[in-house]
């Protein structure tokens, strides 16, 4: 079945007069026709077979960074040392796991912390002390820096307040 | 409309704007020789797969890898942090050494099949630069890790310009980006290896394949002996294509059999304050103009040495990318047969150097 048809020459020198027929090609036999099935069948799992091995740790080398912050993700506590000399009417930025958050020091001595990542399309807010209200500048959505709801602008959601806890070493934030 | 008509329609179209049936007639008509040496035929097509899997580990590497002052310590991450890196990172390395091996014996066998003569003699001599290049390559990416061995290889390699009279001591320090190798140096190595090599690399190995399909598989002279009829060629859509994918195949698994039951070591990071480590020495395929440099300097002592020996080997090598136009004549003569003896010298002088390098370097 796989052998190769051989050409031999170039030109091919018929008498004149001749006829080529096409040879009829003699009908497959069921038998046969089960082998080249099962063989293709073969061919085409084997193939997926090599397309798996060869896409499985590509996809797991590409996606290793994304693993990495799933892994960092996971915390639900974090310990900010010193952070309890923090002055008030001020803010501390820190990574809760992979995302930016804030901690937040009320002129009124009030701890609170939250996400820092905006609801609307992922950029990091900030704290404005003057205005005391958490502002994002990439589309002017605010929210409220007491319990992080969404005032103004686009953010569909308010932010993920975090529990906070002040002591003598420094200050613990953790999930709420 | 059916769907078979839409395809053919749509087919239609693309063809009127593209031309693919001229293509299409054309893969039709192809033929490739079938005779006792046509085994040799496959070689070129794997260093073509070689070089394509170069790319796609280069381009997953490049995801990672960081030159400068943390080439270490990125290499580093890939081989035991990233998932699979170790794996992905053993493949570029044993790709680009069966790469080479693949397209020395591509050469050899071009060579002795005398196809460099007319009117292949372009193709002959973009193949010569093609492994130029692919030397190159080799060279500059061994560099890219920035481990004990690579720091040595890269410092003694870059010797050899510096000992050129006058222009050396530049070249090389224009090469290294200072007198000795580093962060700079691998900077550099990492521009060369990802931008301007793959940059020359790729319109010349298009060019080669052009030719290629231009001009067709030679035949040795052997087979050019016999008359027309007596040869025989096999189409090459499917037949010969099938056989080249089974290589390809073939040529896929001993690589991940290779890149995985032996992945790639990672030495010690470079320490320019560190005495070199023992038994070091080049890369296998540099082994042997490494060691015929070292001959001609143990013959003819001191920096006239080196510069005899570098001499004597730009001769050597000039004149065998020049065969095409000294071996001329279809009919075997005199010069048809000095070619043949100065192949078999080339293959005897590479092996033997290289048997010698690695005697003495135990």
């Amino acid at each position: 079945m796989m052998s190769d048809p051989i050409v031999t020459g170039g030109h091919i020198h018929l008498p004149e007069g001749t006829h080529l027929e096409p040879v009829a090609q003699e009908p497959l036999e069921p038998g046969e026709i089960t082998t080249r099935r099962f063989f293709l069948a073969a061919a085409g799992a084997a193939g997926l077979c090599y397309a798996a091995a060869l896409a499985y740790p590509v996809y797991r080398y590409l996606a290793s960074p994304e693993e990495m912050a799933m892994e960092a993700t996971a915390v639900t506590e974090v310990t900010l040392k010193d952070a309890q000399k923090l002055p008030a009417g001020s803010v501390l930025m820190f990574k809760f796991g992979a995302a930016p958050a804030l901690l937040i020091h009320h002129e009124d001595g009030r701890w609170i912390s939250m996400t820092a990542v905006c609801t609307h399309l992922g950029c990091t807010v900030q704290y404005e002390p003057q205005a005391d209200r958490i502002h994002c500048a990439c589309h002017g959505g605010v929210y409220n820096a007491y319990t992080g709801a969404n005032v103004s602008g686009p953010p569909p959601r308010p932010l993920t307040l975090f529990k906070v806890a002040v002591n003598q070493a420094g200050v613990e934030v953790s999930r709420a | 409309m059916t769907t078979k008509t839409q395809t053919n329609s749509l087919y239609n179209w693309t063809d009127e704007r593209l031309g693919l049936s001229e293509l299409a007639a054309f893969a039709r008509h192809k033929t490739v020789p079938v005779h006792a040496q046509s085994f040799w035929y496959y070689w070129g097509g794997i260093s073509l797969f070689l070089f394509l899997v170069q790319c796609f580990t280069g381009v997953l590497l490049l995801v990672y890898y960081r030159p400068g002052a943390e080439a270490y310590e990125s290499v580093r991450q890939i081989t035991f942090v990233m998932h699979f890196g170790w794996l992905i990172r053993s493949a570029h390395a044993w790709s680009a050494n069966l790469m080479i091996f693949s397209i020395l014996v591509h050469m050899f066998s071009v060579y002795f099949m005398k196809a460099y003569r007319k009117p292949r003699e372009f193709g002959w001599l973009s193949g010569m630069a093609l492994l130029g290049l692919a030397s190159v390559f080799g060279f500059s990416g061994y560099l890219l890790p920035m481990d004990e061995l690579s720091y040595f290889a890269t410092k003694v390699g870059l010797q050899i310009p510096a000992v050129i009279p006058f222009v050396g001591p530049a070249i090389a320090n224009m090469l290294r980006g200072g007198p000795d190798v580093s962060e700079f140096t691998v900077q550099r190595f990492f521009a060369l290896h990802v931008v301007v090599l793959p940059a020359i690399f790729l319109p010349l190995l298009g060019f080669h394949l052009w030719l290629v399909q231009r001009h067709g598989n030679a035949v040795p002279p052997s087979e050019e002996a016999k008359p027309p009829q007596e040869r025989k060629s096999i189409p090459f859509m499917p037949n010969f294509l099938r056989k080249d994918l089974a290589m390809w195949l073939i040529s896929l698994n001993i690589l991940a059999l290779l890149a995985s039951v032996f992945p790639w070591s990672l030495g010690r990071q470079f320490d320019a304050l560190a005495p070199a480590p023992a038994g070091i020495h080049p890369e296998w395929y540099f082994m042997s103009p490494f060691e015929m440099l070292k001959l001609l300097g143990s013959v003819l002592p001191g920096e006239a040495g080196e510069i005899a020996g570098i001499l004597l080997f730009t001769l050597g090598i000039v004149l065998w990318i020049l065969i095409p136009f000294y071996d001329i004549r279809k009919e075997s003569g005199q010069r048809a047969r000095a070619a043949h003896y100065f192949g078999l010298l080339a293959v005897f002088a590479l092996l033997a150097t290289t048997v010698i390098g690695y005697w003495t370097i135990r």
